[in-house]
C-alpha cells in the first residue's frame, strides 16, 4: 500500500494549473493545463522491462492545444459515454471543446466548440449523467474580481437542434469568485446536484423542467435550489470533490482544512467530518475507526463546533413533519459520535476480562455465555 | 493565501474506517453477511408464530457472532504487547458487548416481543448475563472454610436475591443456617418465602391473574414476617426480606451490587411488578434511571439507547446507535432485522424500509474499500430495491483490477446481473491494459468478450501486423479456438480463417489450405491490403510437385493478381520497389506454370 512517484517530468513554461486522468477505457491519459497558455493531452508508455522494475514508468506528450490566448484554468476530460473529449476554460472568458474522433489517435484532437463566457474563467466541470434524458452539460465558474454583481457560474448545455453549446442558466446568487466547481454522480436522478467553491461552500440543485421547444434551440430551464451553504472554512474555499456515489462532498479552505459534508433524511447537508492539511482529524472530529470510542470529555461543545451554527444532531426530523417522496429522505446523518462508553482507566489490563459496558468506572469481568443460553 | 510550506510538498492519503480492517471484525463481517443473506432469502417460507421464532433464531445467531468477534478481539487484546494496540483492542471489546446488550434487548422487546410475563423472565435473563460476574466472589466464598463467615457472604446473598437466583440463595442460606444456630429459624422462613415466591412461567400453566393473585397473597405474606420482627435481629435477611417486598430504598441500597439503572430496574419489577407489560416498560425505566443516577450524573449514549428501546421509540434506537457507532454494521443489520419483523412500516415512520436501506447501502459502500471485503457489499446492494444497482454499478467500476483474476471476479458478478454497460467497461479497460503492454492475446480475448467488434478489429490488425513483420503468430491457441466469437470482426474472422490456412498448411492437408486460401480473397475476408501476402502464400502450394490449385482456382488467383495490380496507377507501379515488382513477376510465372500442369491433369482422363 506504499506510494512512490514513478515519473515526473517538467514540460510547461508556466505553473501547471491542473491535472485530470481520461477515463481508463482510453488507456492511461493525463491532460494538464498551464500559465503558459496550453493545455496537454499525455499517454503512459509501457516502457522498457528495467523501467518497470525501478518504479518508474514514461509518459509522451501526445498533443499541444495552443488555441488559448492566455492562461489555460482548467482542463476536465468528458464522461466517457460522449467519446473522448476535454474541455478547457481560459483566463480570458474562452472555453474549449475538443474532439479526438479516434480514440487510438490521441495525437489528433479537432476543436468542435469556443463559447465565450463573458467572464475570466476559473473552472469547469461536466455533468457526469449518462441518462438520455440529459444533453451533455458544463457548468463553468468565473474568478472574475472587478466589482460586479454578475453571475459567476454558468451552466452551458448541447442543443441538439443547433449542434451547439449555449448557455442554459447562470446562478445569480453566487457573485464572489469562483475557484472550484463540480457536479455530483448522478445516481439516476432527475434532477442535478452542484457543489461551488467561492468564499464558501455552496451545493445547488438543478431541476429540468420541461424543455420548451418554443424557447432557444430547446434548451432546459431548471429550477434552481440551494441545498446547502457553508461558511465553515471562514476562508475562500479551493476546491471541492464529490465521493464515487455522491454522497459526500469533500471541501478544501484557506483555513487549512478539508470538510466533510453529507446529506441528512430531509435534504438537510451536515459536517461529517474535518481533516487537517497532513490528514489528521481535527480533535477526534472524523470517524477514528468502526467502533469509536474517543475517550472521555465533553463532545457536545466539539459537535457545536463542527456544525457552526446548525444546532444540535437533528438527523431524522420530528415525526409530525413528515416530507415524503425526497429524492434524498433515505439519508441518515454522520457526526462525528460521543463516546459510547466510558473507558474504565484503572482497570487492571493483566484481569482484564470482557470490560462490561457501565458507567462506573470500575472493570469487572462480564459473565462468560453458556453454551445454551437457556433463552 | 498561505506562502506554500516547501516541507509540506506532500501528498496525504488519507483513509476512514481503517479498523475495518482487523482480522477480528472481518470474521464479524463475514459471518454476519451469512446471516444476513438467510434472512433475505427466508422471507415467507413460515408464517405467524413459527416465523417470529424463525426471527428471533437469526436473532440469536447475530448475537453469537457478536460474542465470537468479542472472545477473538479479547484474545487479541490479552496477547497484544503494544500497549497501544492492547488499548484499541480493549475499547472494542467494550463497545462489542455494549452491541450485543442493545440488541440482545432489542429482541426481547422487538423481536420476540415479550408479552407480560414472560416478559419479566427475559429481562433477568438479561440482566443476569450482562452483570457483573458473581463466579468469582461465590467461589471464593463457597471454597472457602466457613462461607458464612466469609465477609462477602451476604454480598453474594444479596446479588443472587437481586438477580432472582432464588434456588442458589436459598443453597447459601442454608450454610448459614448450619453454621450459625441462632439464624436458624430466621432462615428457615426466609428459605420458606424465597421457595415459595410466585413467578411469571412460560408455558400455559396458569394465566396472569392467577399468578397476580397468588403474588398478592405471598407479598403480604413477607409483609407480615417484616412487621412482625422476625428478621429484626438480622440486619441482612431483614434488607432482603424488604427487598422481596420490593422496597425501593432496600434495593437502592444495593447499587454497588446492580452497578447498573437496568439492572435496578429489572429487579424493582420482579419484586414490584412481575407481571409488567411492555408498554408499562417506560414508566419503571424512566423513574429507575432517576433514582438509581440520583442526579448525580447525566445518561450516558448507552442509557439513551437503552432508555429509547424500554420507550419502544424503535426510530429512536437506531438514531442514538447511528450517531453512537462510527460504523454502519450494527444499525444496519439489526435495522434489517427489525424491518423483517415489519416493524418499520408502520404509518408512522415515513422513511421506514427507506432508512432500512439506507443504512444497508452506507454499510456495503463501507465494505468497497477493502481489497477482499467488497465482495459481501455486492450482496447487500442486491438487497437494496431502490438504489442498489446504481450503488453497485458505480462502486464496482472502482474496484482496482490488479489482476486478471480479480478483473474475471468483477466480471462475473456484473454478468450475473446484466449490468452489461459495467461488463463493457471492464472488459475494455482490461483489453487496453494488455494491448498497451503488447500482450495481444491478452488484448483479444477481453474484446472478445466485451463484444467489442471494432477493439477487435484493431487487435487483428495488430497480429496481422505482426505476423507480416515476423513471419509467425503470436497466441496461436487463443486464435486457434476463437470459435463462434470469430465471427465478432470480419478481420477477426478474417485473422482466425489464415491462422486455419497456416494449419493446414502445416498437416500438408494442400487442397483445403488451398481452397480456404481462395475463399479468402474471393469472399471479401481478407482485406486488400493483405491480399499481397496471401497471394505469396499461395507460391509454396503453387510450386508443389503435386498440383494443387484446379484450373478454375488458378484463373481466380490471376484474376485476384490482376485486381491488386491493376487497382495500382502507374506512377504507383514505378515507384513500385524491386521487391514488389519481382513478386508479382514470381506470381505470375508460377500461376502460369500451374494452369499449365493443371490443365494437362485434367484433360487427361483419370484412371487409366
Amino acid at each position: 500500500g506504499d506510494w512512490h512517484c514513478t515519473a515526473s517530468w517538467k514540460t510547461h513554461s508556466g505553473s501547471v494549473w491542473r491535472v485530470t486522468w481520461a477515463h481508463p477505457e482510453f488507456g492511461q491519459v493525463l491532460a494538464s493545463c498551464s500559465f503558459d497558455r496550453t493545455a496537454a493531452v499525455w499517454e503512459e508508455i509501457v516502457g522498457e522491462s528495467n523501467d518497470k522494475l525501478r518504479g518508474q514508468s514514461h509518459w509522451v506528450k501526445r498533443t499541444t492545444l495552443v488555441d488559448s490566448r492566455t492562461s489555460v484554468t482548467d482542463v476536465k476530460f468528458a464522461p466517457k459515454h460522449i467519446g473522448l473529449m476535454l474541455a478547457t476554460c481560459s483566463a480570458d472568458g474562452v472555453v474549449r471543446i475538443y474532439e479526438a474522433p479516434d480514440v487510438m489517435n490521441l495525437s489528433q484532437w479537432s476543436l468542435q466548440h469556443e463559447i465565450s463566457c463573458k467572464l475570466s474563467c476559473s473552472c469547469i466541470s461536466w455533468n457526469p449523467s449518462s441518462s438520455r434524458a440529459h444533453s451533455p452539460m458544463i457548468a463553468v465558474g468565473s474568478d472574475d474580481n472587478s466589482p460586479n454583481i454578475l453571475a459567476k457560474v454558468q451552466i452551458y448545455e448541447y442543443s441538439e437542434n443547433t449542434r451547439k453549446y449555449a448557455k442554459a442558466e447562470a446562478l445569480m446568487t453566487v457573485t464572489d469568485p469562483v475557484h472550484d466547481i463540480a457536479f455530483a454522480p448522478n445516481l439516476g436522478r432527475s434532477f442535478h446536484i452542484l457543489a461551488v467553491a467561492t468564499k464558501d461552500v455552496r451545493i445547488f440543485t438543478l431541476k429540468p423542467l420541461r424543455k420548451e421547444l418554443t424557447s432557444s434551440g430547446g434548451l432546459t430551464k431548471f429550477e434552481i435550489h440551494i441545498a446547502a451553504q457553508f461558511d465553515n472554512h471562514n476562508s475562500q474555499v479551493w476546491r471541492v470533490s464529490w465521493n464515487i456515489t455522491g454522497t459526500v462532498l469533500a471541501s478544501s479552505g484557506d483555513d487549512g482544512c478539508v470538510r466533510l459534508w453529507k446529506a441528512n433524511y430531509m435534504d438537510n447537508w451536515k459536517c461529517t467530518g474535518i481533516l487537517k492539511g497532513n490528514g489528521s482529524p481535527v480533535n477526534g472530529s472524523s470517524q477514528q475507526g468502526i467502533f469509536n470510542a474517543s475517550l472521555g470529555s465533553a463532545n457536545t461543545s466539539l459537535q457545536n463546533s463542527l456544525n457552526g451554527s446548525s444546532a444540535g444532531r437533528y438527523f431524522f426530523p420530528p415525526l409530525d413533519s413528515p416530507r415524503a417522496g425526497s429524492r434524498w429522505s433515505s439519508h441518515a446523518q454522520l457526526l462525528p459520535p460521543p463516546p459510547l462508553i466510558e473507558h474504565s482507566c484503572d482497570a487492571d489490563t493483566a484481569n482484564l476480562q470482557y470490560p462490561h459496558p457501565r458507567r462506573r468506572c470500575v472493570s469487572r469481568p462480564l459473565n462468560l455465555l453458556p453454551e445454551n443460553e437457556g433463552v | 493565501r498561505a506562502r506554500p510550506d516547501p516541507r509540506s510538498s506532500c501528498v496525504f492519503v488519507v483513509r476512514k474506517d481503517q479498523d475495518i480492517y482487523i482480522q477480528t471484525l472481518r470474521k464479524l463481517f463475514n459471518e454476519s453477511h451469512g446471516i444476513f443473506i438467510g434472512l433475505q432469502r427466508s422471507e415467507e417460507e413460515f408464517a405467524g408464530k413459527s416465523r417470529k421464532t424463525q426471527l428471533v433464531q437469526v436473532s440469536k445467531n447475530y448475537r453469537s457472532v457478536i460474542r465470537a468477534c468479542m472472545e477473538d478481539m479479547h484474545q487479541a487484546a490479552v496477547s497484544a504487547r503494544d500497549p497501544a494496540l492492547h488499548s484499541q483492542y480493549s475499547t472494542q471489546v467494550s463497545i462489542l458487548s455494549a452491541m450485543e446488550l442493545i440488541w440482545n434487548l432489542c429482541e426481547i422487546l422487538f423481536v420476540e416481543a415479550a408479552v407480560a410475563g414472560p416478559l419479566l423472565l427475559r429481562l433477568l435473563d438479561w440482566v443476569r448475563l450482562h452483570v457483573c460476574d458473581v463466579d468469582n466472589m461465590v467461589r471464593e466464598v463457597l471454597s472457602s472454610e466457613n462461607p458464612s463467615k466469609h465477609e462477602l457472604f451476604w454480598n453474594v446473598v444479596d446479588v443472587f436475591v437481586l438477580q432472582g437466583r432464588m434456588d442458589e440463595a436459598r443453597h447459601l442460606l442454608s450454610k448459614e443456617a448450619s453454621a450459625n444456630p441462632t439464624s436458624v429459624n430466621m432462615c428457615r422462613i426466609l428459605d420458606d418465602l424465597m421457595k415459595k415466591m410466585p413467578v411469571p412461567s412460560l408455558g400455559n400453566t396458569q394465566t396472569l391473574t392467577e399468578m397476580e393473585l397468588k403474588w398478592q397473597h405471598w407479598h403480604e405474606e413477607c409483609q407480615r414476617y417484616l412487621q412482625d420482627g422476625t428478621f429484626a435481629s438480622n440486619s441482612h435477611m431483614e434488607s432482603i426480606c424488604k427487598i422481596l417486598l420490593g422496597d425501593e430504598n432496600a434495593i437502592l441500597e444495593k447499587k454497588e451490587l446492580m452497578t447498573t439503572w437496568y439492572h435496578f430496574l429489572v429487579t424493582r419489577l420482579l419484586y414490584s411488578h412481575p407481571t409488567v407489560k411492555p408498554m408499562e416498560l417506560r414508566f419503571y425505566a424512566q423513574s429507575s434511571m432517576d433514582l438509581f443516577l440520583g442526579g448525580e450524573s447525566s445518561p450516558e449514549p448507552l442509557d439513551t439507547i437503552l432508555m429509547a428501546a424500554f420507550e419502544f421509540e424503535l426510530h429512536q434506537v437506531i438514531k442514538e446507535c447511528s450517531i453512537a457507532l462510527s460504523n454502519w454494521w450494527f444499525v444496519a443489520h439489526l435495522t434489517d432485522l427489525l424491518d423483517h419483523c415489519k416493524l418499520l412500516q408502520s404509518h408512522n415512520l415515513y422513511f421506514g424500509s427507506n432508512m432500512r436501506e439506507f443504512l444497508l447501502l452506507e454499510y456495503a459502500s463501507g465494505l468497497f474499500s477493502h481489497y477482499s471485503l467488497w465482495q459481501l457489499g455486492v450482496d447487500y446492494f442486491d438487497h437494496c430495491p431502490e438504489y442498489g444497482r446504481v450503488y453497485l454499478e458505480l462502486h464496482i467500476e472502482r474496484i482496482p483490477l490488479n489482476t486478471e483474476q480479480k478483473a474475471l471476479k468483477v466480471l462475473r458478478i456484473c454478468e450475473q446481473r446484466q449490468m452489461h454497460e459495467q461488463v463493457r467497461s471492464i472488459c475494455k479497460i482490461m483489453a487496453m491494459k494488455a494491448l498497451r503492454n503488447n500482450r495481444l492475446g491478452s488484448a483479444l480475448s477481453w474484446s472478445i468478450r466485451a463484444k467489442d467488434a471494432a477493439f477487435a478489429t484493431l487487435i487483428s490488425d495488430r497480429f496481422l501486423k505482426d505476423y507480416c513483420e515476423k513471419g509467425c503468430f503470436s497466441d496461436l491457441d487463443l486464435i486457434d479456438n476463437l470459435g463462434p466469437s470469430m465471427l465478432l470482426s470480419d478481420r477477426l474472422t478474417f485473422l482466425g480463417k489464415y491462422r486455419e490456412f497456416h494449419r493446414l498448411y502445416g498437416e500438408k492437408r494442400f487442397s483445403e489450405a488451398a481452397k480456404l486460401l481462395l475463399m479468402l480473397m474471393t469472399a471479401h475476408i481478407a482485406p486488400c491490403s493483405f491480399w499481397m501476402t496471401l497471394l505469396t502464400d499461395a507460391l509454396p502450394l503453387l510450386e508443389q510437385k503435386e498440383v494443387i490449385f484446379s484450373a478454375e482456382q488458378t484463373y481466380e488467383l490471376m484474376r485476384c493478381l490482376e485486381d491488386l495490380t491493376a487497382g495500382k496507377s502507374d506512377k504507383q507501379k514505378f515507384q513500385d520497389d524491386d521487391v514488389e515488382t519481382m513478386k508479382v513477376e514470381m506470381l505470375r510465372l508460377a500461376l502460369a506454370r500451374n494452369l499449365a500442369r493443371v490443365i494437362v491433369k485434367e484433360g487427361t482422363l483419370e484412371g487409366s
